[in-house]
C-alpha cells in the first residue's frame, strides 16, 4: 500500500508539473523538476512521463502511479519561474514538503499577472516599434500603436469568453485587417501593408514556436510536434483572417 | 547611423513590451531587453558587412541562445524568460505577410517565393538555437569538471 508521505510527494510533484506545463514551460524542464522533487523528498528512483497534455508519475517503492491531465494552456512565464523558485527552496531544504504543497495552492489561487491595461499598452508598443524596425515607416507608427492595441484587446476578450485560441486569433486578425484598410481610406495612415505587419506582431505564437524547437532538440518528440502544430495553427489562423479581409475589401 | 541607433532603442522597447505580454517576472524584463538589443545589433552589423538575411538570423539566434543561458544562470531563472521575448524582432513578419497577401490575391508564384524565404529564416533561427544549445552544454560540462562551485550547484539546483 502507498504511504501518506508517498501520496503527498506524488500530489505535490504532479501539481507543480501541471502548473508549469499549463503556463508555457517546455517538457524537459518539467521532467527534471519532478524527478528532483521526488529525489529531494527521499525517493531517488521515480519514473516520470511528461507530455503537454498530461503527466504520469510513479515512485518505485510505492504501489500506484498517478495521472494528471492538463486540459487548458495559457501563457504566464512568471508562474513557471515561481514554481522553479519553490523547487530550488525545497532542494535547499528551506521549506518542507507540506509547505511546498501549500505554496503551490497559494500560487494557483493568486497569480501575479500584469494588469490588463498594461498588457494592452505593451501590445501597442510591440506593434509600433516593430513596424518601424521592419518597415521604417515613421508616419504610421501611431496608427499601428492603436490598431495593435485594439487587435490584442479583441484577442484577449474573445479568448476569455470562448477559450479557443485559434478563434480569437482569427477574429483579431480580421479586426486588424478591416481597421488597417479603413484608416488608410480615411487618410490617417499611408500603407495598409505596414500597419498590418506591425499590428499582428503581438499575436505571434512565440512560446509554442520556441518550445517546439527546444522540445524536439531535447528528444521529447511527441510534445515537440504537438507544440509545432499549435504554432502552425496559430499562424494559419492569423494568416487566414488577414487573407479573408484582403480578398473581400 | 542614426537609424541604427533608433532601431536598437525600438528593439529594446519591443522586447520588453513582448515580455510584459508573456508576463515574464519583473526582474527579468530589463535583461531580456538587453539580450534582444545586443543580438539585433549583431544581426544589423552582419547585414552592414554585406552578409545575407539567413546568416544574419542564424547569428542573431545563436547570440540569443548563448546570452539567454548566461542570464538564466546569473539570475537563476528558467531560460525561456529571456529567449522568447528577445526572439520577437527576428520573426519574419514582413515576408509572412507578403506570402499571405499574394496567396489571397492569387499570385501563387510570388507567394511561394516568400514562403521559401520564411522557411529559410525559420530554419536559420532553429539552427542557431541548436548550435547555442551545443555551446551551452559544452560550457556546462567544462565548468562542472573544473569548478567545484558548479559541481555543487548542479547537484542542488533544478535545470534552468
Amino acid at each position: 500500500m502507498a504511504s501518506d508521505r508517498g501520496q503527498l510527494v506524488l500530489k505535490t510533484a504532479l501539481q507543480a508539473g501541471r502548473i508549469m506545463i499549463q503556463n508555457g514551460s517546455e517538457v524537459a524542464r518539467v521532467d527534471d523538476t519532478l524527478t528532483r522533487i521526488a529525489q529531494n523528498a527521499g525517493y531517488p528512483d521515480s519514473k516520470v512521463y511528461v507530455t503537454i497534455t498530461g503527466i504520469m508519475m510513479a515512485l518505485s517503492s510505492e504501489g500506484n502511479a498517478q495521472v494528471e491531465p492538463i486540459k487548458n494552456r495559457t501563457i504566464d512565464l512568471e508562474m513557471v519561474t515561481r514554481v522553479n523558485d519553490l523547487s530550488r527552496k525545497f532542494a535547499a531544504q528551506d521549506i518542507t514538503l507540506t509547505e511546498f504543497n501549500d505554496d503551490l495552492d497559494d500560487l494557483e489561487a493568486h497569480p501575479n499577472a500584469f494588469p490588463v491595461w498594461l498588457q494592452l499598452v505593451a501590445a501597442g508598443f510591440v506593434s509600433a516599434t516593430l513596424e518601424i524596425v521592419f518597415r521604417g515607416n515613421y508616419h504610421d507608427a501611431l496608427v499601428t500603436f492603436l490598431i495593435g492595441m485594439l487587435g490584442y484587446a479583441v484577442f484577449f476578450g474573445v479568448n476569455r469568453l470562448a477559450r479557443v485560441r485559434f478563434l480569437s486569433e482569427f477574429l483579431a486578425a480580421i479586426v486588424i485587417g478591416v481597421l488597417a484598410i479603413e484608416t488608410v481610406k480615411w487618410g490617417w495612415g499611408n500603407s495598409t501593408d505596414d500597419i498590418i505587419v506591425g499590428s499582428v506582431m503581438p499575436l505571434v505564437p512565440g512560446v509554442p514556436l520556441t518550445n517546439a524547437v527546444r522540445d524536439i532538440l531535447s528528444g521529447d518528440l511527441v510534445s515537440g510536434i504537438a507544440r509545432g502544430m499549435e504554432a502552425v495553427m496559430s499562424a494559419v489562423a492569423i494568416g487566414s483572417g488577414i487573407a479573408v479581409i484582403l480578398q473581400l475589401m | 547611423m542614426l537609424t541604427l541607433i533608433i532601431d536598437l532603442v525600438l528593439t529594446y522597447i519591443s522586447t520588453v513590451a513582448f515580455g510584459i505580454i508573456l508576463n515574464i517576472p519583473r526582474r527579468a524584463l530589463n535583461t531580456s531587453g538587453w539580450i534582444g538589443l545586443l543580438s539585433f545589433l549583431a544581426y544589423k552589423l552582419y547585414l552592414m558587412a554585406g552578409g545575407g538575411i539567413v546568416g544574419g538570423n542564424f547569428l542573431g539566434a545563436l547570440l540569443i541562445g548563448i546570452l539567454s543561458m548566461q542570464a538564466a544562470r546569473w539570475l537563476k531563472m528558467p531560460v525561456i524568460n529571456f529567449n522568447i521575448p528577445s526572439l520577437v524582432p527576428f520573426v519574419p513578419g514582413g515576408q509572412a505577410y507578403q506570402m499571405v497577401k499574394n496567396f489571397a490575391l492569387g499570385n501563387s508564384g510570388v507567394a511561394l517565393q516568400y514562403l521559401l524565404e520564411v522557411a529559410e529564416i525559420a530554419g536559420a533561427i532553429a539552427f542557431g538555437f541548436l548550435l547555442a544549445e551545443l555551446v551551452n552544454r559544452l560550457q556546462a560540462r567544462i565548468m562542472v569538471r573544473f569548478s567545484s562551485k558548479w559541481r555543487h550547484e548542479r547537484h542542488r539546483n533544478p535545470k534552468l
